[in-house]
């Protein structure tokens, strides 16, 4: 009886370029993979509401509060399409919310920063959605159908989301002394946040290879991280201000801005738990959650009771 | 006699509205409620914005709809007494019900306006609120109904909440200003929110003392509190650009 090798079928499809779907064979280690990374997106989609929301009941214009809320309603919008991709692979977004809230599942760091000021709203829109960005290009790329398919859609808005964040910076650096300040101050705390968002250099990523190998991931960190600095250095010259690194230049011969380094230092003691927020953002998600169980045992005890009706009105 | 009170009172009730609903944005009870609660928000301040906009030519003087909503005080404000904390996820919900489906029927009666301008505004909002009736209304069905936590919850909201809903039906003076007929909408709204609590198992409160003093700027203390926040920006730094 001849036998079937399922896991080289599956790696030969993924040579391919073809994509994987929920139902087809695939190994375990790709699917925990795909569940660890895709739910890990979607809690930091959820969690990344927290600091923008910040600044909804405080934004400075109307025109600028209905942008803002907007934005952050789409970052809720993109948790629940990340969710649902999440769920083909068999995990329920509960049990992924469980292990959020259990501190057993990650979310990005850079929502442990605080915003402090009003132009954090617009450099976070440049910077940290302009980072995200470069990721979820590549992810629209990446070998699992549902996730590649859930990033197109979300990539569209995360461009607009950008182009929003670097108007409102454009605003501020046109206008009064304070704002100038404001938006230098901003720039300042966010852009090595930003620039860790890439994650640990690709020589200490330990989940790299076997990404590349299927395609989950298609550039590595370092790659990804570089074609960031290079757009952002440009971007900045519009904008009159300053990226705060005295070892920004550009590099003629390797056609690369060349730049300092990253405070791995600081990088891990967020990722540890040590950020200023680390704590504020879960305990906000964890009220959230419990406050609302009764909610959800009403709506399902209401739609319980319907259903009953129905049947028996239909018996 | 001019418009100019009545939108006033038009924006403001909505502006306060959305300000309260803000507040859920990201720490709703389930995503998907998150979104749709968020998403009322930024229809309510839309409506805020067509009328402030609007009240903001009238007025002339440079007035834009941010100096009508930022560089007003608490006692230039008129809007119904919509700014009580927003509480748990059953007051908001039997709040915003209750308020849509008044504003549905103001709504309504406003998009026959002689004035084009307000008529047109009215009609958009009308739109936009008949799904903030459908929602808020399903909602305090299912809550109402669905178990004794959630019963219980929504007649403390209702017993909170009802005396702020009386102020709606007392004529003053935007309701002139905008030629209001409050007595048969308030028959209509009473028909509806009657039917809307027997779904929900909540008795219909009778005989309630109502407060009153929004349409003229006489606030609850809560009112400061929402300026003074909202406002933050405005004050700290006149005459920007943002």
């Amino acid at each position: 009886m001849p036998t079937v090798d399922f896991e080289k079928i599956f790696q030969s499809k993924i040579d391919d370029d073809q994509k994987i779907e929920p139902l087809e064979w695939m190994p375990d280690a790709y699917r925990k993979t795909n569940i660890r990374q895709i739910s890990q997106h979607a809690h930091s989609e959820v969690v990344g509401m927290l600091p923008e929301g910040n600044w909804i009941t405080r934004a400075p214009s109307l025109k600028r509060k209905a942008i803002l809320l907007a934005k952050v309603q789409d970052e809720g919008g993109h948790g629940l399409y990340l969710y649902s991709a999440a769920e083909t692979l068999g995990m329920s977004r509960e049990e992924m919310i469980n292990d959020l809230h259990a501190g057993k599942a990650k979310y990005s760091s850079i929502f442990n920063y605080p915003t402090l000021s009003w132009a954090d709203i617009g450099a976070i829109g440049w910077l940290v959605d302009g980072a995200a960005i470069m990721n979820q290009v590549m992810l629209t790329r990446t070998s699992y159908g549902p996730y590649a398919r859930a990033m197109v859609r979300i990539c569209k808005e995360e461009s607009f989301h950008q182009r929003q964040g670097f108007e409102a910076l454009l605003m501020l650096s046109r206008g009064s002394k304070e704002q100038k300040d404001m938006c230098q101050d901003a720039i300042n705390r966010w852009w090595w946040p930003s620039l860790m968002m890439f994650g640990p250099r690709d020589s200490e990523s330990t989940n790299s290879d076997q990404s590349m190998k299927w395609k989950i991931k298609r550039k590595s960190n370092d790659e990804l991280r570089q074609n960031f600095v290079d757009m952002i250095a440009e971007q900045i010259k519009t904008l009159g201000m300053k990226l705060p690194d005295d070892k920004l230049k550009w590099n003629e011969a390797k056609g690369h801005y060349d730049w300092g380094e990253i405070n791995w230092d600081e990088f891990w003691e967020v990722v540890k738990g040590n950020g200023a927020c680390n704590k504020q953002r879960l305990d906000a998600r964890r009220k959230a959650w419990a406050e609302g169980a009764w909610v959800r045992e009403a709506a399902a005890a209401h739609a319980e009771k319907q259903k009953k009706k129905t049947t028996a009105s239909a018996a | 006699m001019t418009l100019l009170p009545g939108l006033l009172y038009l924006a403001d009730t909505t502006l306060i509205l959305s300000h309260r609903n803000s507040e859920w944005c990201g720490h709703g009870p389930v995503l998907e409620q998150d979104i749709a609660i968020s998403n009322m928000s930024l229809d309510l301040i839309g409506q805020c914005r067509n009328f402030y906009q609007y009240a903001a030519d009238l007025q002339g003087n440079g007035a834009t709809e941010d100096s009508m909503a930022y560089l007003r005080t608490g006692r230039e404000f008129k809007n119904l007494l919509a700014e009580l904390p927003k509480g748990d996820w059953g007051f908001t919900t039997l709040r915003q019900y209750l308020f849509s489906q008044f504003q549905y029927l103001q709504f309504r009666q406003l998009s026959k306006h002689k004035d084009e301008r307000l008529a047109a505004i009215a009609a958009k909002s009308f739109k936009e609120t008949t799904y903030h009736l459908r929602w808020s209304r399903e909602w305090v069905i299912r809550l109402g109904d669905g178990t004794a936590e959630s019963h219980a919850r929504m007649a403390a909201a209702l017993k909170e909440m009802w005396p702020y809903t009386g102020e709606m039906f007392m004529t003053a003076q935007p309701d002139e200003a905008l030629g209001l007929n409050l007595a048969m909408l308030q028959q209509e709204w009473e028909q509806e929110v009657k039917q809307v609590f027997g779904e929900a198992k909540l008795d219909m409160p009778h005989g309630v003392f109502m407060h009153s003093g929004g349409k003229s700027g006489r606030h609850t203390e809560h009112l400061g509190f929402i300026l003074a926040e909202m406002q933050y920006m405005q004050r700290a730094y006149p005459g920007c650009e943002w």
